[in-house]
């Protein structure tokens, strides 16, 4: 049902893991409907240079979250915003049309994660 | 896929070598259609009038009340809408359980569009339902009850016996889908109180396609199929000769080797249960801990989810499945676990592993050596799991 870059990547998803000193985080999901993503990111003068996920969910999931790390690492947060879902399906060769709602939500954590970011400095900027 | 170790019994399993050559010759040599009256189709009539019997035979029934089918789908929507149909004038309120299965569930709903009423008995947190819950639930207009013998995602056995005396004295018809039973426990349909009862072929190594209904004398039941004589004029359609001999044949297999395969299966499962929790921490069972079937095991493990140890044991050429096969692709979770109380999330982190003739102790060791590490990368994975 996936192919065979899905399945790639979800045997060997890139970037997995925990940023501990993050500049964003992102959480996006709900365990109640299977799937839940945090992505941390590491950012130096507007350019994410570290992107990482944890991802509890199927095969989609997984894959998903992998394929935005590599879309998004190396590029300025003007241009990582702009990343959709749709963009993360297509990278990977296309997703089961039931995944495409509930399981590709790779991008939207991308985004609370810069957004954190912005949040974060906005923040420090007013102190 | 002669590599795979296969623990998916419960969705389907092989056809055995001896049915497949019982069935040879009636698709090539034998191949009369059995209602014609020259000497062909006289022979693959007594065959199936035959098997008939056999299966008759085997489920303490009478071969004029066995009715061949296209399997447990059909049977159990001719059960319930040919119930429905024919009785309606008495009433039109029907009672089932919460976690049948889906041709029985979306069968009920169909009919709940048609202006039926539906009580769906609740069951307890090991799937259990309580035959009392089912006598309460009776009103003068019921005119079915309906409730699996078996689940087929956690293997929790029905008091149908107790369900089928109270559908008795109550005058209502009682109808159980069999599908997990049938060849896997004793069933004899005086001693389970039934009026009606679903079987399919393929679930007892015997081939997809073809399936049965138990319908006692006397019960009234609207055809489902309208067209030839076939079936004492209860379903229509050139009957499957082939598959019917295969049906009788793997029963009779099923039967003779029954009492001596729960046994072999049962230790098997509870070496692997045993030998889980031995390895994994924060693993449940899902489902009865005694009224169970011998080859099943339904389980859930925190933090993770359902498909990505499918994909993992796939990758392991190990074949298990997350619920019922028939499901898969939804993304909902099981309507089975949510009704026995477990929460979504550890829901969806279920596995349901369901044994087979074809399994030996090296399926248990090898599933014993290749989980525990799937689980441990899946955890380290989630976002949820920090232990």
């Amino acid at each position: 049902m996936y192919t065979d870059l899905v399945m790639e990547h979800f045997r060997n998803p890139r970037n997995m893991g925990v940023i501990e000193d993050a500049d964003g985080v992102g959480e996006v999901g709900n365990p109640t409907c299977g799937d839940m993503m945090r992505i941390t990111i590491k950012v130096s003068d507007d350019v994410l240079e570290d992107v990482k996920f944890q991802t509890l969910g199927c095969g989609a999931a997984v894959a998903t979250s992998s394929m935005v790390t590599e879309l998004a690492k190396g590029k300025n947060l003007d241009e990582a915003v702009d990343i959709t879902n749709k963009q993360v399906a297509e990278a990977l060769g296309g997703l089961p049309p039931n995944k495409m709602h509930c399981s590709n939500l790779a991008a939207d954590g991308l985004r609370a994660a810069i957004e954190d970011y912005k949040e974060r400095r906005a923040k420090a900027a007013h102190n | 896929m002669d590599n795979l170790i296969y623990f998916d019994h419960a969705a389907t399993t092989p056809t055995d070598p001896a049915v497949v050559e019982a069935m040879q010759r009636w698709f090539t040599t034998d191949f009369g259609n059995p209602a014609t009256l020259y000497n062909l189709g006289l022979t693959a009539n007594q065959a199936m009038e035959t098997s008939r019997a056999e299966i008759a035979g085997l489920l303490g029934a009478e071969p004029d009340e066995i009715y061949f089918t296209s399997g447990g789908t059909e049977s159990d929507n001719w059960a319930i809408k040919g119930v429905a149909d024919a009785h309606e004038k008495k009433g039109r309120h029907l009672i089932t359980s919460t976690i049948e299965h889906h041709a029985v569930l979306d069968t009920m709903e169909y009919l709940e569009k048609k202006g039926f009423e539906v009580t769906r008995v609740r069951v307890d947190s090991g799937g259990l339902v309580d035959p009392d819950d089912v006598r309460k639930a009776i009103r003068p207009d019921t005119i079915l009850i309906s409730i699996m013998h078996a689940n087929n995602e956690v293997g929790t056995i029905e008091p149908i016996s107790a369900i089928g005396e109270i559908a008795r004295e109550a005058g209502v018809i009682f109808h159980t889908d069999a599908v997990q039973t049938v060849g896997k426990l004793p069933v004899n349909v005086d001693d389970l109180n039934v009026d009606i009862l679903s079987l399919s072929g393929h679930k007892f190594y015997g081939p997809k396609g073809v399936g049965a209904t138990y319908l006692r004398k006397r019960v009234r039941v609207t055809p489902l199929m309208h067209g030839g004589g076939q079936e004492r004029r209860r379903r229509a359609g050139t009957q499957n000769v082939p598959g019917i001999v295969g049906l009788a044949k793997a029963l009779q297999l099923a039967t003779d080797r029954m009492a001596e395969e729960a046994v072999r299966e049962q230790a098997m499962r509870d070496r692997l249960w045993q030998g889980l929790q031995e390895s994994i921490p924060d693993i449940w069972l899902n489902g009865h801990p005694t009224e169970r079937l011998a080859n099943s095991l339904n389980f859930r493990v925190e933090g993770i989810e359902g498909e990505a140890m499918i994909l993992c044991l796939d990758m392991n050429l190990i074949g298990v499945s997350s619920g019922s096969a028939c499901t898969t692709g939804s993304l909902e979770p099981s309507h089975v676990l949510l009704a026995m109380g477990i929460p979504a999330e550890l829901a969806h982190g279920s596995l349901r592993l369901t044994l087979g003739r074809d399994n030996t102790d090296i399926d248990i060791a090898y599933f014993l050596d290749v989980f525990p590490p799937v689980v441990k990368r899946l955890r380290d994975m989630s976002p949820v799991y920090n232990k």
